[in-house]
């Protein structure tokens, strides 16, 4: 049995999560792998739970879940993420703080000192991938660490390392795709309700599917950022957020969608490289019968390969389990490495 | 186009060889070997793809080359492409918005549905657009773009 220390950083819905699932997928992780995740330090905003003989994971995760990780018997408040990653001896630090796409902070930080202390970045934060990609990719190469980041676009479809360990003879000549469960919920319900996109909007935010401020998900933007980590990983691009052209959903009216309808097509926000163009999200006309046209909150994308021709791939992009499997994925194979 | 061979050996090479010199891609031949003309011709349908400026000098190599050539149907608006325009799009001259692609002459505005909410507010805008070929319907589109983007509509292109 190999035993790998891991520390998560952010202990959010996702970070807490991933522990959730650890715990529940210990037993399989053992027998099939070979592998002990064991959880030693858990980092926070305003402390740690530092345990270098291992943290219950099910135990920190019911403890968030009342909001009350301080009363963890290991917690130290006010010790700072850094000191965590930089003092306390582990492998992997899974980077799972909240996502900013201005600065990537405070997860940039995280992740160039994990680099620094020889360890391991598992992430799901698009915002340091979006700000400094090709950055961090060197740093790690530098210092002979991996560095994987599948739960960042698409939450559950492994679509980075589809193309990685699966397409590995194939050249990448386009990608397109849904990568935002929010802007497809919005315009499947005013497409199939004929309902303006305000009042499909606040169905969405009562149902916990947009955030109060949708802005991220609405404009676009969220669906850019994924779209600059797939150009800078899978197209060796060095794009930035600034680097694509975005429209968001916000002027789609349920007239567009009626007479898109009328004619055989949806209208989806579709993000796409193709080529040396500059990668574009955009709402585009999808024939009905395309397998790009799924409905609901899920994803899509569809790879268009020299050798495999298309393949389609479909899945829900969102959730703290669902994100979870890329999370455990990308751990087990940079074990596996 | 429809040709009438006469019932002899090499006759169909010679009438297909020069759209082929000419640059054109030659998509079906159907040879009415059971319809004989009264003459004794022998009707030959070819369908074929050509750079519209070098048709006529085609037409007069087969012409010099003994073929009969019977009828040129052309169907010059082969690409299709759909788009959705959203916005104020009668008050900001929708005539003079299909005028511009109309007026390309390698592109036309085929079909035109519209939706029209209420006043003040968006109109939505199916358009069917044909144009000669890829590259005119690429320049076709962009022209679109650009006229959609100076008069403040958003455009919805099909992927």
């Amino acid at each position: 049995m190999k035993k790998v220390p891991i520390l998560i950083i952010g202990f959010g819905v996702i970070g807490s999560g991933v522990a959730r699932v650890i715990s529940e997928k210990k037993e399989v992780i053992r027998s099939k792998y070979g592998i002990d995740f064991e959880l030693v330090g858990i980092g926070e905003h305003n402390g740690c739970v530092v345990c270098p003989e291992g943290i219950d994971p099910m135990e920190a995760h019911k403890l968030k879940q009342e909001g009350a990780l301080n009363r963890h018997p290991c917690w130290k408040s006010g010790m700072n993420s850094i000191d965590l990653i930089k003092e306390v001896g582990a492998d992997i630090v899974i980077e799972a703080t909240p996502t900013n796409i201005n600065s990537g902070e405070p997860g940039l930080s995280h992740m160039m000192t994990a680099f620094n202390a020889k360890k391991h970045v598992v992430t799901s934060n698009k915002g340091p991938l979006a700000v400094a990609f090709q950055k961090l990719r060197k740093m790690a190469e530098k210092n002979g660490v991996h560095f994987r980041f599948e739960a960042s676009v698409g939450g559950a479809m492994p679509v980075l390392n589809l193309v990685r360990e699966t397409l590995q003879a194939n050249d990448i000549l386009g990608i397109e795709g849904i990568l935002n469960g929010t802007c497809n919920y919005i315009l499947t319900r005013m497409s199939t309700e004929g309902l303006p996109y305000e009042h499909v909007l606040s169905e969405a935010q009562e149902l916990g599917i947009a955030e109060a401020d949708p802005t991220y998900d609405v404009e676009g933007i969220d669906t850019a950022c994924k779209l600059v980590i797939l150009a800078n990983a899978i197209f060796g691009m060095n794009v930035s957020y600034k680097g694509v052209d975005v429209t968001g959903i916000t002027q789609i009216t349920p007239e567009a969608l009626k007479l898109a309808s009328d004619d055989g097509y949806v209208i989806k926000l579709i993000g796409e490289i193709q080529d040396e163009n500059r990668p574009r999200v955009a709402p585009r006309l999808v024939p009905k019968d395309h397998p790009l046209a799924v409905g609901g909150t899920l994803n899509v994308i569809s790879l268009r390969t020299d050798l495999a021709g298309e393949i389609t791939i479909t899945g829900r992009g969102a959730g703290a389990v669902e994100t979870s499997s890329s999370i455990l994925s990308d751990l087990i194979s940079v074990c596996e490495a | 186009m429809d040709l009438e061979l006469k019932d002899m050996p090499g006759q169909l090479v010679l009438a297909l060889q020069p759209i082929s010199e000419f640059g054109g891609n030659i998509v079906s031949v159907l040879h009415h070997r059971d319809k004989k003309t009264p003459r004794g011709l022998i009707p030959v349908q070819i369908t074929f793809e050509i750079d519209g400026e070098k048709l006529e000098g085609l037409i007069n190599r087969m012409k010099s080359d003994g073929i009969t050539i019977a009828q040129v149907g052309e169907d010059r608006l082969r690409e299709k492409a759909i788009v959705i325009l959203i916005g104020h799009i009668i008050h900001s001259d929708i005539r003079d918005t299909i005028d511009r692609i109309d007026s390309t002459g390698y592109a036309e505005v085929k079909d035109l549905a519209v939706s029209m909410p209420g006043v003040d507010q968006h109109s939505a805008a199916r358009m069917v657009i044909n144009a000669t070929g890829e590259k005119e319907m690429q320049k076709a589109i962009q022209l679109l773009r650009d006229t959609a983007h100076e008069k403040n509509l958003l455009m919805i292109e099909s992927i």
